[in-house]
């Protein structure tokens, strides 16, 4: 058992490259809808500083949709190459859903996206306001699809078993299965929340170096609105979510519990913090709330929850990690109530662009909604575990059979490379949100440059910003 | 119902195998003859020659991968687990030429060459190992119980690794003639120069794969020299001579858009030579295209999908080549 087995470096991989990936896919879902929300209100009004925001967060749209294409290219292949067994017994299923996937993402990148981020003069208002609604109707349509082959995977249900392969037999039941409406709510939402944290923290940054203007005012005030009524509707959602993993997956939720042993027959308690131990089956300094676990999960106060000794140490998954990722996730999903509440309050007062330690706090929330996402995802899929294919195929049997040489090596390539190339990206992206919005962006037809005649319409384009070289000097600036 | 979707579905995947070997195909040659031309200028305007296509050329790489694990899950686990370094090495590269495309544009004067070497490695390692796994595939890949039966490194083989130099040619002929059409003065005229020994060696390359190919595999040895095949088959390769002289000629003539066309007329008939070599296996040397098929249920629905996206998307390709048409001089800054 010492050292790593190709099974654990092929799961690392995938948790590696997936987990950057999704950062990309979520702030573009966000970001879309939040786009088209800004166009419309600028169609809507003709106030100028909706389309001077549009403009400022189009090329944080395009930089970020660039990384999420280069980060899901390899995705499309690591079924294939790490999980070559589970590719060949599944494929039928989650191939084509993929498949969807991506011929979805080209549909709209195909048309619309170019439209949208170089079309502002060459098309009209009303054709370019319907091609933002569909890149953001899109982002969310490539999400349906492969969170229906994600949650297939979790709920698996309409298809067949014939000569040790599946078979898909009723593609509604399919993709409807009973774990997705769920984890498709939830995964939107979540998408929002994390980029109006994202624009929320942006102001806030800009306000508390004196950048005031009524664009960045307007910026902060949207994010908060959102985080005052979203946030509290993602937490009725994921309550909903794990009541049903409780129907579908109650070693999962055992695992998330940290509850071990229900042989007393009593209620359940609620364990707020603790440290689960697989080897000697229980949670160790655990703080705890009585009765709330059963209350929370069964809306009773006898009936206890699942417990872990009651499933076989080869069917549980690994209760240390999903016990804190999902105390994380739910403890950053709290925040943002906090935070919404704290905005309302403030905005009652008119404190809501002065308050510095208001805009202190929010400006640190930034990456929030991204961490809350990668929790989540980790504790579902890690407590997913030993199967891939909940209950039809175990993990272990779904690997390829590479050898740990092999597997090391790409693993540490990939590495490297995800930081040097997304580390720059991200780094240029944030360059992006320092600069702030401009003024009067898009109203004046400027010559040449993106978005005219024989330029280059590729998202990344849209960002004319150089990086910034200088960006010593400006720290020196500062001091 | 006598639609056979695995026979569509093979026409599909082929055919977008085919766009992107044919567009990704010129511009990763650009990144490659980026070696040979050292001055700023010229470098700026042969990229510029590229940016606005190439990342829809890639696109097609993302549908073929996800339209072979859709339509043909066996091929699409067993290749890419048979290949797994080359594949994941080629990825690197695709990943780091893609960043380095945009980033070239954005960095400060003197970072751009540390951007120009990510783009010349990246364009190197993405089309060497292409060819690599061209290669490994060709010579076949066995399977026992629906899984690859072979070791790791199977695919290090001399054949494989001269067709990772084979495609370097390739596509650095592909750039070089497409440079011809889209530039001129200096830059077009250098690329004249080049022109001509590539296609030597180019010829001498197809040569070399097309006699190694039938040596070393019997069954494909027989596709091609049986009769009454052979009578059929042998219009490829005198097709391939005939262009060849004819691009010879044209480069000569200093034309402007026949350098271009006549490549890839011969790259297409490599790939039709190809074809017919493999054709029906999608796993090489044993497993047809039925056999390893999803159930025609999993075919079917994503075929829906396909044959009512694919073709919006070739006109938005045919639209986007045709805004971009015309030559690219150094004044043109596609980016200010
Ligand atoms: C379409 C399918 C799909 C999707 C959308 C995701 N995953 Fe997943 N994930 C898998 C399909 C999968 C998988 C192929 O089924 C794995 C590989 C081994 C396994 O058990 O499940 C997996 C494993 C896996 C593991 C390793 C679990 C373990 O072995 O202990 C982690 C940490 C994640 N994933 C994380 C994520 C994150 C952060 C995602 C956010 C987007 C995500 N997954 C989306
Ligand atoms: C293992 C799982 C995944 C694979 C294989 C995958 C694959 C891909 C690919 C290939 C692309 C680029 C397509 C393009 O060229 O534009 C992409 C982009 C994207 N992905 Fe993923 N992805 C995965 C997980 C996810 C998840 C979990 C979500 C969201 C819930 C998501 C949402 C998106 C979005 C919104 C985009 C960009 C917008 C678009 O192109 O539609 N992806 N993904
Ligand atoms: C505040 C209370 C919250 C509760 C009670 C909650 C509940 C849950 C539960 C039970 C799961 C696991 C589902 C499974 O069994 O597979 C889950 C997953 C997840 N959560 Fe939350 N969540 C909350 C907040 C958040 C927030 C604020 C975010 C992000 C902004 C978030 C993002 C996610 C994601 C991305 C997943 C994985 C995908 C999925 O299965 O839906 N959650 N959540």
């Amino acid at each position: 058992m010492s050292g790593l087995e190709p099974l654990d470096l092929a799961r690392v991989q995938f948790a590696f490259t997936v987990s950057f990936h999704i950062i990309f896919p979520a702030i573009t879902i966000g970001l879309a809808s939040f786009l088209a929300v800004l166009e419309g209100l600028w169609l809507k009004t003709g106030k100028e500083l909706y389309r001077d925001l549009y403009h400022f967060w189009l090329k944080i749209f395009a930089v970020n949709f660039g990384m999420g294409v280069v980060s899901g290219l390899v995705m499309s292949y690591q079924f294939g190459t790490n999980w070559s067994v589970f590719s060949e017994f599944a494929g039928s299923v989650t191939g084509p859903l993929l498949a969807y996937e991506v011929l979805t993402a080209f549909f709209l990148e195909a048309g619309f996206l170019g439209v949208m981020l170089f079309g502002w003069n060459r098309v009209g208002p009303g054709l370019h306001f319907f091609a933002t609604l569909m890149v953001a109707i899109g982002t969310l349509i490539s999400t349906f699809w492969i969170l229906a082959s994600n949650s297939w995977m979790h709920t698996p249900q309409g298809h067949e078993i014939v000569d040790g392969r599946i078979i898909p037999v009723d593609w509604l039941a399919v993709i409807f299965n009973p774990s997705f409406p769920y984890r498709l709510l939830h995964m939107a939402t979540a998408a929002f929340l994390a980029t109006a944290f994202f624009v929320g923290a942006s102001a806030a940054w800009h306000l508390l170096r004196g950048n005031d203007n009524p664009a960045i005012r307007k910026m902060l005030s949207m994010a908060m609105w959102m985080a005052l009524l979203v946030a509290p509707v993602q937490m009725l959602i994921g309550d909903f979510h794990g009541l049903n993993t409780l129907k579908y997956q109650p070693a999962k939720i055992a695992a998330i519990e940290g509850h071990w042993d229900n042989s007393s027959g009593g209620p359940t308690p609620l364990i707020l913090f603790g440290m689960p131990d697989m080897q000697s089956e229980q949670t160790r300094y655990t703080v705890e709330i009585p009765y709330l676990g059963s209350l929370i999960l069964r809306h009773s106060l006898s009936e206890p929850i699942p417990a872990l000794k009651d499933f076989p140490p080869e069917d549980r998954p690994y209760s240390p990690l999903v016990f804190w990722s999902f105390r994380l996730m739910v403890g950053l999903g709290l925040v943002m109530i906090a935070c919404g509440v704290w905005s309302a309050l403030l905005r009652r007062k008119g404190a809501l662009y002065s308050s510095r330690p208001f805009l202190h706090v929010l400006q640190w929330m930034g990456p929030s909604g991204v961490l809350a996402i990668l929790a989540g995802w980790f504790t579902t899929e890690v407590g997913r575990q030993p199967w891939v294919v909940y209950g039809v195929m175990r993990t272990s049997e779904a690997v390829s059979k590479h050898g740990v040489a092999q597997m090391s090596l790409t693993l540490v390539l990939f590495v490297l490379i995800y930081f040097v190339v997304f580390g720059i990206g991200l780094v240029y992206m944030l360059h992006l949100v320092r600069k702030g919005p401009v003024l009067s962006e898009g109203r004046e037809v400027s010559i040449g440059g993106p978005g005219h005649l024989r330029t280059p319409a590729r998202p990344l384009s849209a960002a004319d910003e150089n990086i910034r070289a200088e960006q010593k000097d400006q720290l020196s600036e500062r001091n | 119902m006598g639609i056979d979707t695995s026979f569509l579905w093979a026409l599909v995947i082929i055919f977008g195998i085919m766009m992107y070997v044919v567009m990704d195909g010129f511009d990763l040659g650009v990144g490659l003859l980026f070696f040979f031309m050292k001055s700023e200028t010229d470098r700026d305007v042969m990229m510029n020659t590229v940016a606005p296509v190439w990342d829809g050329n890639e696109t097609w790489l993302i549908l073929g991968g996800a339209g072979l694990f859709a339509a043909f899950p066996l091929a699409y686990a067993v290749v890419l687990s048979a290949l797994y370094l080359p594949i994941m090495f080629m990825l690197m590269g695709l990943i780091f030429r893609g960043v380095a495309f945009e980033f070239r544009f954005k960095a400060s004067a003197e970072k751009k060459h540390v951007w120009d070497k990510a783009f010349i490695g990246g364009s190197l390692v993405a089309t060497f190992f292409q060819g690599v796994v061209l290669g490994a595939f060709i010579r076949g890949i066995p399977v026992v119980d629906r899984a690859y039966a072979g070791g790791p490194l199977d695919w290090l083989t001399p054949f494989a690794l001269f067709c990772g130099l084979a495609l370097i040619v390739t596509y650095l002929l592909l750039g070089c003639t497409w440079l011809m059409m889209k530039t001129e003065g200096q830059l077009q005229w250098h690329m004249y120069r080049l022109g001509r020994p590539l296609v030597w060696v180019l010829l001498l390359v197809i040569a070399i794969v097309s006699l190694w190919t039938p040596l070393a595999q019997d069954d494909i040895a027989e596709r091609w020299f049986s009769l009454p095949n052979l009578l059929l088959f042998l219009p490829v390769p005198v097709l391939v001579l005939y262009f060849s002289y004819r691009l010879l000629k044209a480069i000569d003539r200093y034309s402007t858009y026949s350098p271009f066309l006549l490549t890839l007329a011969i790259v297409f008939l490599g790939y039709s030579g190809l074809g017919i070599s493999l054709w029906p296996n999608i796993i090489p040397p044993h497993i047809s295209i039925w056999e390893a098929a999803s159930p025609p249920q999993s075919q079917g629905f994503a075929l829906v999908g396909a044959l009512f996206i694919v073709p919006i998307i070739m006109a938005y390709t045919a639209w986007s080549y045709y805004v971009f048409r015309g030559k690219v001089t150094a004044g043109d800054g596609y980016h200010h």
